[in-house]
């Protein structure tokens, strides 16, 4: 089942073009990675899905992008309701500079979500666990959130986005700052994740999108050059540019 | 002569640069250099210029205290005091420079001769000494050079001791200042009891002044109470951080999350002009314009407003102290990584709610400590208090009235005549060396504070 279907999307950096007729269809419950190589507009089509190009003065985003039927590309939109349900972990793991309850509260906090103090425990709790983070902090819940480890913070970001429960989470290559180990436990927890959220994960390792995705997607200069199932486009892509990106001719 | 001998030794160790690195390339062609040829001339025009302007200084330091001693020797028969020798030598020197007026007597000429034969002495050794040191230093840098010698690592010692030399002197200059504040008002204390300085609720130096004799011990007690000036100064602080704190950190919060680039750019250098006015401009303001505005608004409303007005004074230093705050915290708010705010916008929250929760506690530190700074610039401020708010050391929390404070009492002590030694003169000793620990007090606060927020947030 479709769960945001993006028709003809086109985005300018000021003059500069930088999304060219992107139309995808991400499905609900799946991981759907976007590969390509650098500078080629798979960050900001991903930005584009929780309206974060707003924060860019220069970007312009034309077209049409759904989810559920709601336009998100819409001066309408309420941008506080669609984050809500949109969750976003960033490249870089930026927690707060609060504590880790703090952190893991923030989003509850600021959406009225919890009516006392016991729920919002019950919220940092569970997110905490469901972000595989649980037991190596739970004695630690009111120290900085920045003295973890990188991928300790990284899931305390992910615990972050998922403390509101959002239906969709952005990735925007969550591991790229992380060592193995790290990147092994945030691939095992994508993989938890997806049987409750739609993931949209932005990589640069083509061999971390075929272990966590079902469906890929392939950018170049701007445009989806190809997007189909996962296996289909590691073993037996149509575009002959995928297979060459794929078999690491460039990129 | 002097000058002529300083530009000498200076001209010299330039030109001694451009021989050793002529020397130096000559040296290249026959065998490997041990450094860059302006080594050569660094170590050349560093042996050249050192030793020679060394012997210079402690020269011109030592050499007329031993003239003094040599002229001197011939009064010591005569059992003077230190203050009646001093007088003897000042009218040798002025006799010896042609300026003396008074009457000459013989054995005053004899000495004024035997002082112009000194000096003379003493220049031409001067010169002597320091024309052998030049060559003596040049000639055997000149042997290193030639034998190429490392050169690199001398250079580097020379730099790493000139750089030495002169943060010891800006040091000792600090440690000077504080120990002359010190002595000075250790003498006040010594005769005003320093209870009776830091309790006393009297300012009022004015009345201890008596023709001749020592004032009234009774009239000392009462006159050097500080607690009004203390009590001044904190008020018209407090007055103008009050102004300052509120409209500065909220223009800097405008300035680094919500202006449009094109407004910050022109918002920016306009506010960071305000602390370029000169602090007497403020202080006629504050006295010519502010004063007789608040005292009219005051009357108006019925109130008794003096025209030299705490609120006034403190009102503009509010104002002078604006650009501070907000251009510090406009700095630090924005040093906030962008990581952090994009993480904030990510998770629904509005810019106010960014600016609340996640962007001021991350600047927290650098805003605190910008404040503090800004308190004990108010604290020392004095041209807006001495024009704007009085020079009578009420004790009062009444904005409307007119009150004093410590920077500006220093000013009304120091201007006009004074007699040193007079407990008056050295009771701006001891408001200064007050006045020195607050603000010390002050900074050791800030920088602790900022210090442990920033181990809390980094």
């Amino acid at each position: 089942m479709s769960k945001i279907k993006a028709e003809n999307v086109n985005v300018y950096y000021g003059s500069k073009q930088a999304l060219f007729d992107i139309s995808i269809d991400i499905a609900e419950k799946e991981v759907t990675a976007l590969i390509g190589p650098s500078g080629c507009g798979k960050s900001t089509f991903l930005r584009c899905l929780n309206r974060m190009n707003d924060v860019i003065e220069i970007c312009r985003v034309e077209g049409s992008i759904k989810m559920d039927n709601l336009e998100l590309n819409s001066r309408k939109l309420d941008v506080v309701r669609l984050r809500e349900n949109v969750g976003m972990v960033f490249q870089k793991p930026n927690p707060f500079p609060k504590t880790i309850y703090e952190n893991v509260a923030y989003g509850p906090t600021i959406h009225g979500i919890a009516q006392s103090k016991e729920e919002m425990d019950q919220i940092v709790e569970t997110s905490l666990k469901k972000a595989a983070l649980w037991n190596e902090v739970k004695d630690r819940l009111d120290e900085i959130g920045t003295g973890l480890s990188g991928g300790q913070q990284q899931r305390l970001c992910i615990a972050r986005a998922i403390s509101v429960s959002p239906e969709v989470i952005l990735m925007d290559e969550p591991c790229s700052a992380l060592d193995p180990i790290a990147t092994a436990q945030i691939e095992e927890l994508i993989d938890d994740l997806k049987k409750e959220v739609t993931i949209v994960i932005v990589t640069h390792s083509m061999s971390q999108a075929a272990r966590v995705s079902q469906k890929t997607g392939f950018f170049h200069l701007g445009k989806l050059i190809e997007f189909g199932p996962t296996d289909k486009i590691f073993k037996n892509p149509d575009n002959q540019q995928t297979q060459d990106y794929i078999t690491g001719r460039f990129g | 002569m002097n000058l002529i001998l300083v530009t000498f030794i200076i001209l010299l160790a330039f030109t001694s640069y451009y021989f050793g690195r002529k020397k130096a390339l000559v040296i290249q062609s026959s065998q490997r250099l041990t450094a860059l040829p302006k080594f050569y001339g660094y170590y050349l025009a560093a042996w050249c210029a050192a030793p020679a302007l060394i012997i210079f200084a402690l020269w011109s330091v030592f050499e007329p205290s031993i003239v003094k001693t040599f002229i001197l020797q011939d009064y010591t028969d005569q059992n003077l005091t230190k203050n009646e020798l001093q007088l003897i030598y000042t009218k040798v020197k002025a006799l010896a420079a042609g300026t003396y007026t008074g009457n000459i007597t013989n054995f005053l000429d004899e000495s004024a001769n035997k002082y112009i034969q000194l000096k003379g002495i003493a220049n031409s050794a001067k010169v002597a000494i320091i024309l052998a040191i030049l060559i003596f230093s040049l000639s055997f840098a000149y042997r290193s050079v030639q034998k190429n010698d490392r050169m690199r690592e001398p250079v580097e010692i020379f730099l790493k001791w000139v750089l030495f030399v002169a943060s010891l002197g800006a040091v000792l200059v600090t440690i000077g200042i504080v120990f002359s504040l010190l002595f000075e008002a250790i003498r006040f204390f010594q005769a005003v009891k320093i209870f009776d300085f830091i309790f006393g609720t009297h300012w009022y130096p004015a009345k201890t002044f008596v023709r001749d004799g020592q004032p009234d011990p009774e009239l000392m007690k009462d006159a050097f109470g500080a607690v009004p000036l203390f009590a001044g100064t904190f008020f018209i602080a407090f007055i103008a951080m009050c102004v300052a704190i509120p409209i500065g950190l909220l223009s800097g919060i405008y300035l680094s999350e919500y202006a449009g680039r094109d407004v910050r750019k022109y918002a920016k250098p306009i506010i960071e002009i305000l602390a370029g006015i000169p602090t007497v401009v403020y202080g006629f303001f504050a006295a010519l314009t502010v004063g007789p505005f608040v005292k009219e608004i005051g009357n108006a409303m019925g109130l008794e407003v003096s025209a030299e007005s705490a609120l006034a004074a403190g009102a503009v230093m509010g104002v002078m102290i604006i650009p501070f705050i907000s251009s510090l915290s406009d700095d630090v708010m924005t040093a906030v990584p962008q990581n952090l705010r994009d993480g904030s916008y990510a998770m629904g929250a509005t810019k106010s709610e960014t600016v609340k929760k996640v962007i001021f506690p991350a600047a927290l530190p650098g805003i605190v400590g910008s404040i503090l700074l800004a308190v004990s610039r108010a604290v020392g401020e004095t041209m807006i208090v001495v024009m704007a708010s009085g020079l009578a050391a009420n004790l009062t929390m009444n904005p409307l009235e007119s009150t004093s404070t410590i920077t500006a009492q220093i000013v009304v002590i120091l201007i006009g005549d004074q007699q040193f030694g007079d407990p008056k003169t050295q009771s701006a000793f001891a408001l200064g060396i007050s006045l020195f620990i607050v603000t010390l007090f002050l900074n050791v606060i800030a920088l602790s504070v900022v210090k442990k927020y920033r181990e809390k947030y980094e």
